[in-house]
């Protein structure tokens, strides 16, 4: 029998170790899965890796875990907005790396990370200082830049609806980077605010198929 | 810049978009442009975190903490939205299938090149978001600026100082001053109430022709 749920955080989290790459949903405060960065902060790993759209605001999320150290690196597309605080203070001090990546290419990265593809040629970035000295090549007249996939040893996200197989739901625009960072991580890991038997999902409607999530965890949040 | 002339500068670039047209609005002035398009075309905002069919803010103690645009402030959905994943919200942008991207600007040069992501400060971190993303994809790339700085330097210019988003993409400008189209000239197609082209021209780094 399957059963992706676990009972608590600490389950939810086993095995994320110092040194992990992550990756994290969410866009600003948007479906970011704060109960498992919590979990995280708590765990006291360091040395980590982020993947995240955004760096954090005030001093909870990615915030927290910059503020406390824990993060060596952040590949980030939109790292400074209103309320990153903590984030300006880190960097200005020089204690995070940051690869700073066109969000759309981000996202692209992710999916090749998540589909098996060893790289994509985009328009996105061309002729800038994001993407100075890197491998270009002419297709059909146009000039396409080369980038590389990105995954997760983990991926953090949030859904709404969440069943024993690992079938997700999302809720409007806090669906965001889940879809795409689940595929993406050896170690997929959901806080759901609801757990659902099996065959609630109406097979429709699911939008992350269980077969890329490895543990749900529900979560009131 | 007060209020009054960000509206219409919004108010200007709206009138402009066609009935049907799928658009993306960049944080900032361009944001203005959803209140001013006329009720009677369909013109449907995207936004970069997976939305379609954007609608105007929720009225206070409305706002869903689950639903908000690219500036992450709560908006609300028009009958036939789509809600969908952060790849596929690209794919629309980097595919072409935005008619129109309406961006803010620090500067435009006479070919097209658009700087407004970073002021190449060395001390703050830069962000980039989308910006680069939509200038590279969208059908057309209209910018929205004021047409001087604060110190009244030109926005308009022959080449860029500040890093590109993109070469080569900005097809019109809309500024308190005038309409310009962007292509192998600077064509000035519109004037604002009472601003002759040689006012225009004083304020702007590159050389300006009239429409014919």
């Amino acid at each position: 029998m399957i059963d992706k749920i676990v009972p608590d955080l600490a389950a939810a989290l086993a095995g994320v170790g110092d040194g992990a790459t992550i990756l994290v949903g969410g866009f600003g405060e948007t479906g970011v899965p704060f109960a498992l960065l919590q979990g995280v902060v708590r765990s006291g790993v360091r040395n980590l890796v982020l993947v995240s759209n955004n760096s954090g605001v005030a001093d909870k999320g990615v915030s927290q875990l910059l503020q406390l150290g824990r993060v060596r690196k952040i590949i980030c597309s939109y790292p400074r907005s209103a309320g990153s605080v903590v984030f300006d203070q880190v960097y200005a001090r020089g204690d995070l790396e940051l690869e700073l990546v066109p969000q759309g290419t981000l996202t692209e990265r992710i999916r090749a990370g998540g589909a098996g593809i060893g790289g994509f040629f985009t328009r996105t970035g061309v002729g800038t200082e994001l993407t100075r000295g890197r491998e270009t090549r002419v297709i059909d007249g146009q000039t396409y830049v080369l980038e590389h996939p990105l995954r997760g040893d983990v991926a953090l996200i949030k859904g709404e609806l969440g069943d024993r197989w690992g079938n997700l739901t999302y809720r409007l625009s806090a669906r965001n980077f889940g879809p795409v960072m689940a595929p993406a991580a050896t170690l997929t890991i959901a806080q759901v605010r609801r757990i659902v038997a099996l065959g609630d999902i109406d097979p429709e409607h699911v939008i992350t198929p269980g077969l890329f999530v490895n543990r749900v965890w529900a979560c009131d949040e | 810049m007060t209020t009054d002339l960000r509206h219409r500068i919004a108010r200007r670039a709206a009138h402009d978009l066609p009935d049907g047209a799928y658009v993306n609005l960049g944080i900032g002035l361009p944001t203005l442009v959803a209140g001013h398009t006329p009720p009677s075309r369909e013109i449907i905002f995207h936004s970069e975190n997976g939305l379609l069919g954007v609608g105007p803010p929720p009225p206070p103690g409305a706002e869903d903490t689950d639903l908000v645009n690219a500036g992450k402030q709560p908006v609300t959905l028009l009958p036939g939205a789509a809600v969908f994943h952060h790849n596929d919200a690209f794919v629309m942008m980097r595919g072409g299938h935005l008619d129109y991207a309406l961006l803010g600007g620090f500067q435009v040069s006479a070919g097209g090149d658009l700087a407004n992501w970073s002021l190449g400060e060395t001390t703050k971190a830069p962000a980039v978001g989308g910006a680069m993303d939509l200038a590279a994809g969208a059908k057309q790339v209209w910018v929205l600026m004021e047409h001087t700085t604060k110190s009244g330097e030109p926005r308009i210019v022959e080449r860029c100082t500040y890093p590109l988003t993109a070469p080569g993409v900005v097809r019109r400008i809309y500024t308190e001053l005038a309409v310009i189209d962007v292509g192998v000239e600077l064509v000035v197609r519109e004037l604002a109430d009472g601003i002759t082209f040689g006012f225009v021209q004083a304020r702007t780094g590159a050389r300006l022709v009239a429409v014919k």
